[in-house]
């Protein structure tokens, strides 16, 4: 009864995971499906697989050949890796010294810091454009950075400041003891040991970063400045819409964000800290 | 190596005061226990001494030289901690150069040191092993080579054989005797163990609410414990503890009395008590013995119940409940033929007992009489 019982729940939890995750594939299959499809082929039968007189590579051909692509493409990995790192460094470091020192505001920093989870970011949308127009940094893919730490910081500070709390405070003072200073004590000891939230806390931040479409619209709409996302509407116009180039955009703009996914991921492994302590 | 001295030392967090004016001399290559029931500041005294807490008042002086502001690195110490507190991420070897390496210490230095750290303490064979690739037992050694690398003045344990299971422990604690005569270094240890303290300690500090109790040597404390706690705490099973009523009082002994026909001559110094006084004797379980022969004899003796028996094999502890209520545990060699039920009297060695006066403070035995009582009862 109980054996049947629990492989009657482990069937039901497999059953929702599966067919999420089958809604949540079916269309990136789909765009991946299509793009390797000619334009007759994609409107004929937009469910099939691409056969012999459908396949084709003209879309990828007109983006690869394209070199304003190349460009919008190193435009995101700019944005998106600056503002990686950015975040998690100075988040890391805001974490640290929120809860490995008692100072006066300590509290109320963190409350602060913890208020721009609550509010999002977009609220701000004008003041902004306003700021950024004056300080003359519209069009510039400064400006996105610059936003993007600071949308992505409370969250990290957040959840980094549960990991660092964590580290053993023995660690610390055995750090101590052995004379090392304090930026060392956070750079050799504490950052490996919470390598695994850094990873997980850069796989949260740098994919709504990828995708965005709103600040890159408003903020650096240039040819210069364009990031993949918002390039990819060039190629969805008014009367028509070139489909070819609008999926093989799309599925290559995943690619970066899987390659760094799968280089995150492998530092998703708990239990780093075995062995400090008892 | 170094002496430490600490003249009024105290430590408050906000207004609980945590540790009151504590005075204590170490000297050099002198290796001293602090020890205490939990909550007692033992490991706050040794964290102020290592410079991870600020000194709230008072002086502490290594080598002469005043070091209540200087940072941890620059007292010349190496903590051991009881959590080992390795870094996880490096090697065995990493661990051990760390502190040497943030000096600026060379290469062959770290590595000659590290390697004679290593080879003294039996670790050489691990030393690219990762700490969660070590038992616990291999752990500690390499925390404690972490300390000996660095060549410290003064080494700071603190409970670091409380991780360790019962058999590790004894060896490990053997192996640190050893280890505190071969570098000859000045030591001390936290330890809320008693037996950890007795053997290991030249020196041992009884700490109880913030307050050195007593410091002496380990016998010393056994024999001459300043107060009730320093005698309920050293020694296991704990001592006995009887009310009774001091009648005469002189320096040479007093005469106590437990109830009529229950009492005796005790020699310590009485000078002090009045005849009257409620006083305490303090009895240690292997001086109480199943009395033989004349039911009527005078002298110290309990008669009451055996509630419970513990056979130790080499040993065996008698608990005993008399009529009145009290509790008394006897300790005596070799097994007994007694079982639970049964009614015996216990007599009390009257040269050996303990004295103390109504605030717990214990009036000094006569020295004479403590070689005499242990030589008849050897």
């Amino acid at each position: 009864m109980k054996r049947a019982a629990s492989i009657g729940r482990t069937a039901m939890v497999h059953l929702t995971l599966g067919g999420y995750c089958l809604l949540v594939l079916c269309p990136i299959a789909l765009v991946l499906l299509n793009s390797f499809k000619t334009r007759a082929g994609i409107f004929d039968h937009p469910l099939a697989l691409p056969a012999h007189d459908t396949l084709s590579l003209a879309g990828y051909a007109k983006v690869l050949g394209d070199a304003a692509i190349g460009h919008m493409f190193l435009n995101s990995l700019i944005v998106t890796g600056v503002a990686l790192v950015a975040i998690l460094l100075l988040g890391a470091m805001a974490a640290w010294a929120l809860t490995e020192y008692g100072f006066f505001g300590n509290r109320l920093l963190a409350l602060f810091l913890a208020f721009g989870i609550m509010v999002p970011i977009r609220l701000g949308s004008v003041a902004i454009l306003q700021e950024m127009v004056a300080l003359d940094l519209v069009n510039t893919l400064t400006a996105l950075v610059l936003v993007y730490v600071a949308q992505g910081l409370p969250l990290a500070v957040m959840i980094l400041s549960e990991f660092v709390a964590q580290v053993p405070q023995e660690l610390k003072d055995a750090a101590r003891c052995d004379g090392v200073g304090e930026y060392r004590i956070f750079f050799q000891v504490v950052l490996p040991l919470i390598r695994p939230a850094v990873a997980t806390v850069a796989v949260f931040t740098m994919v709504p970063i990828w995708n965005d479409l709103w600040f890159p619209l408003i903020l650096a709409p240039s040819e210069q400045t364009q990031t993949i996302t918002l390039g990819v509407q060039q190629f969805v116009g008014q009367f028509a819409t070139d489909w070819n180039a609008v999926l093989a955009a799309l599925s290559l703009a995943v690619l970066p964000i899987l390659v760094l996914y799968a280089v995150f991921s492998r530092q998703l492994i708990a239990g780093i800290t075995a062995g400090a302590v008892k | 190596m170094a002496q430490v001295q600490l003249s009024n030392v105290s430590k408050s967090y906000g207004s609980s005061q945590v540790l009151h004016g504590i005075d204590l001399q170490i000297a050099d290559g002198e290796l001293v226990v602090l020890v205490g029931p939990s909550g007692c500041g033992k490991s706050t005294l040794l964290r102020m001494i290592c410079g991870l807490e600020d000194i709230t008042g008072g002086e502490l002086r290594i080598d002469d030289r005043v070091v209540n502001e200087l940072p941890p690195a620059q007292r010349g110490i190496a903590m051991v901690f009881q959590s080992y507190a390795l870094y996880p991420h490096m090697t065995v070897r990493g661990n051990m150069a760390f502190g040497l390496k943030i000096h600026g210490a060379d290469k062959a230095k770290r590595d000659a040191r590290v390697l004679a750290a290593a080879k003294a303490l039996h670790i050489d064979h691990l030393l690219d092993r990762r700490p969660r690739e070590l038992s616990g037992g291999q752990r500690q050694r390499v925390a404690i080579g972490r300390a000996i690398v660095r060549e410290p003045r003064l080494f700071l344990f603190d409970e670091p054989l409380s991780n360790l299971d019962a058999a590790l422990r004894v060896k490990t604690r053997i192996e640190l005797a050893r280890l505190h005569r071969e570098l000859a270094a000045t030591m001390i240890y936290v330890t809320h163990d008693q037996v950890e303290a007795m053997t290991l300690g030249d020196r041992i500090v009884v700490m109880h609410e913030g307050r050195i109790q007593q410091a002496g040597s380990p016998l010393e404390l056994y024999e001459h414990p300043a107060n009730r706690f320093v005698a309920s705490f050293i020694g296991s099973p704990t001592i006995n503890l009887v009310p009774a009523t001091a009648q005469a009082c002189s320096a040479a002994g007093a005469r106590v009395q437990v109830h009529a026909g229950c009492e005796a001559d005790i020699p310590v110094d009485a000078a002090t008590l009045v005849p009257g006084q409620r006083v305490e004797l303090g009895i240690r379980p292997e001086h109480l013995h199943v009395a033989e022969g004349d039911a009527s004899a005078t002298g110290l003796r309990f008669g009451g119940e055996v509630t419970l028996i513990e056979q130790l094999g080499e040993s065996h502890l008698l608990y005993l409940r008399c009529a009145d209520g009290l509790e008394l545990v006897s300790r005596a060699p070799g097994h007994t033929r007694l079982r639970m039920g049964d009614r015996v009297a216990l007599e009390a060695e009257a040269g050996l007992l303990h004295v103390f006066d109504a605030n717990g403070l214990a009036r000094r035995r006569q020295a004479a009489a403590i070689h005499s009582g242990v030589g008849a009862s050897g």
